[in-house]
């Protein structure tokens, strides 16, 4: 997360040590086991998962629920798999996350570098929109997606998450530009920059840390939603959560378990993945996000 | 020139114009909606029929909602008391001078990144007796083994408990970290040369340190236990019966499926108030304290 910092000064002796790394362990252990059981599970025949023994690796390992999730599971009306569902969250997140990315820079660029009269009060209501219980906006933003005519549309989902996540992207980039040097711009202006070259001249080079926290934050929170999905979703733009959903708790048929868990694994793979590779700023996104107003 | 000049200083206010109108009408303004149709009689269409307070008092009435509420006040105060504890103490054996730290922290914290869907998939099939952790330990032998409580109305709520802490506890470890690392050693050395034990240096001198820690971490959590909604869909869809129903669960059914539309606006504003009250403050004294500074 951040640099090694100064290691506190308190010493054990060996056996409070041996403790201690023995907690530590018996912990990951814990935060391991679901992903565990979910991966080991979803690579047995359904007949080895019915004779329980869930911590076991597979006596025959098989990819087929791997395929039956992505291709052919049933879901919904259509045994078409999770994969119709898992293009649709990506052409959902990644316009919502390049749109309200853009913007959250503009925001802070002008909250930092161009204050007015009132823009303080507007930072405060924006931050305030962060939290909101997103059940408060359902039944207006229906209607105005149906308004719009944007209802059950790709668009409409992508403007809803535009929306909702401006408060974030705009609350990243005004805390960073918050420690740019204001001379700078000031300097710049002076020989005659205009607002957008110092923009893009000054500030977006030195903006790659800040750009990484906001994409993974609005990454992870857009893909992961599943309230709007399940409110605003048509039937051709349902996204990867609410679909996995809806194969999860699907009450006919057999409950073909190591099919839902690899499902699952795939819905949770993207975010996963970006995860492993850019943990270190994914938990800056989380921290500036909840720690610092 | 002049009128060039006249643009360059607008630019700043034209640039931040849309994500003000956005968040005027799309957050603030809806809200106002909900709010004025939870003073009126819509059932399945929203009506502007005024009806005074009638949705609340019927609100307040229902054992449904008193069941969310109920459901919420234990799922709130053990989700936050649980995770605050875990991860402070998680923290602390982390903060020993772990060879491994950089291995078993972002083990601690992958959970952050899954959807809460994910998560209510595995927990889902691990909390089943018949075929999860109940059945393992009969198959080890452990036959008086019981341990159903996903599938009985009295303990259902605190599996939402058990799966919503092994999510969110990894990150508040992180901000217990950070809180850690910024204690001054200097203070830690003169306790230790006035006698004072490890024990006693943590309990006196390093845990009241954290109180904007402890702060920080009961206000995020605060809010995230009022707005859960997919854990509870995914793990239980409310059930056994309304057993694990929450207000979040509870507006969304009341509004999109009993067709009680009103009621459901008046939930949502009482969730909205709920999550105001904890974030205000707050926010308040967060941007207040970060100018005194």
């Amino acid at each position: 997360m951040s640099a090694p910092s100064p290691d506190n000064v308190i010493s054990h002796n060996r056996l409070t040590r041996a403790l201690i790394y023995t907690a530590l362990i018996l912990f990951a252990v814990y935060y391991l086991l679901p992903l565990y059981v979910m991966l080991v599970n979803s690579l047995k025949p359904l007949e080895e998962i019915r004779q329980g023994g869930m911590l076991n690796l597979p006596q025959v390992w098989t990819i087929e629920p791997w395929l039956q999730a992505w291709s052919t599971a049933q879901i919904g009306v259509q045994p078409t798999g999770l994969r119709p569902f898992f293009i649709n969250s990506i052409l959902m997140v990644v316009p919502a996350v390049v749109i309200s990315t853009i913007i959250g820079a503009l925001n802070g660029y002008v909250l930092t570098k161009w204050q007015f009269r009132g823009s303080n009060v507007f930072f405060g209501l924006l931050l305030l929109s962060c939290f909101i219980p997103f059940q408060i906006v359902l039944i207006p933003m229906a209607r105005i997606l149906g308004m719009l005519g944007l209802a059950g549309s790709l668009w409409g989902l992508i403007l809803v998450h535009v929306v909702y996540g401006i408060g974030f992207t705009t609350l990243y980039f005004r805390n960073y530009y918050e420690n740019f040097p204001t001379e700078l711009v000031r300097a710049a202006q002076i020989d005659g920059a205009s607002f957008f070259q110092i923009f893009y001249r000054i500030l977006l080079p030195s903006s790659g840390p800040i750009i990484v926290v906001s994409v993974i934050w609005q990454f992870t929170n857009i893909w992961n939603d599943f309230l709007f999905g399940a409110s605003f979703s048509g039937a051709n733009t349902t996204p990867m959560t609410v679909a996995l959903n809806n194969l999860v708790s699907s009450s006919t048929g057999v409950k073909e378990y190591n099919v839902h868990f690899a499902g699952a694994i795939l819905a949770a793979l993207p975010t996963l993945i970006v995860y492993i590779v850019s943990g270190r700023y994914f938990v800056r996104g989380l921290m500036s996000g909840a720690v610092k107003g | 020139m002049d009128s060039r000049s006249r643009l360059q200083e607008l630019l700043p206010k034209l640039v931040l114009a849309p994500s003000f109108l956005i968040v005027l009408v799309f957050v603030y303004g809806f809200i106002a909606y909900t709010g004025f149709l939870s003073l009126t009689d819509s059932r399945m269409l929203p009506s502007y029929n005024l009806v005074g307070l009638s949705n609340y008092s019927k609100l307040w009435a229902l054992p449904h909602w008193w069941r969310a509420i109920s459901n919420l006040a234990i799922f709130a105060s053990l989700y936050i008391v649980i995770c605050s504890v875990l991860g402070l103490a998680l923290a602390i054996l982390l903060d020993q001078k772990i060879r491994a730290e950089g291995i078993l922290r972002p083990i601690y914290l992958y959970p952050m990144a899954l959807s809460f869907i994910v998560t209510g998939t595995a927990w889902k099939w691990f909390l089943d007796p018949g075929i999860g952790l109940e059945n393992t330990m009969h198959l080890w032998g452990w036959e008086s083994f019981a341990f159903n409580w996903i599938k009985d109305r009295n303990y259902a709520i605190y599996c939402v408990v058990i799966a919503a802490v092994w999510q969110s506890s990894g990150f508040v470890m992180a901000m217990f970290l950070a809180g850690l690392r910024g204690v001054d050693n200097e203070i830690i050395k003169a306790a230790q040369i006035d006698g004072a034990s490890t024990a006693t240096i943590y309990r006196r001198i390093i845990i009241p340190l954290m109180r904007p820690v402890f702060l920080s971490a009961f206000v995020v959590l605060a809010h995230l236990a009022i707005k859960a909604y997919d854990l509870v869909v995914a793990l239980t869809g409310g059930g056994p019966g309304q057993a694990t129903e929450l207000p979040a669960t509870f507006m969304y059914s009341y509004t999109f499926t009993r067709n009680q539309m009103g009621i459901g606006a008046s939930s949502a504003i009482i969730m909205l108030v709920m999550i105001f009250s904890i974030i205000i403050p707050y926010l308040y004294s967060e941007i207040r304290g970060g100018k005194g500074r």
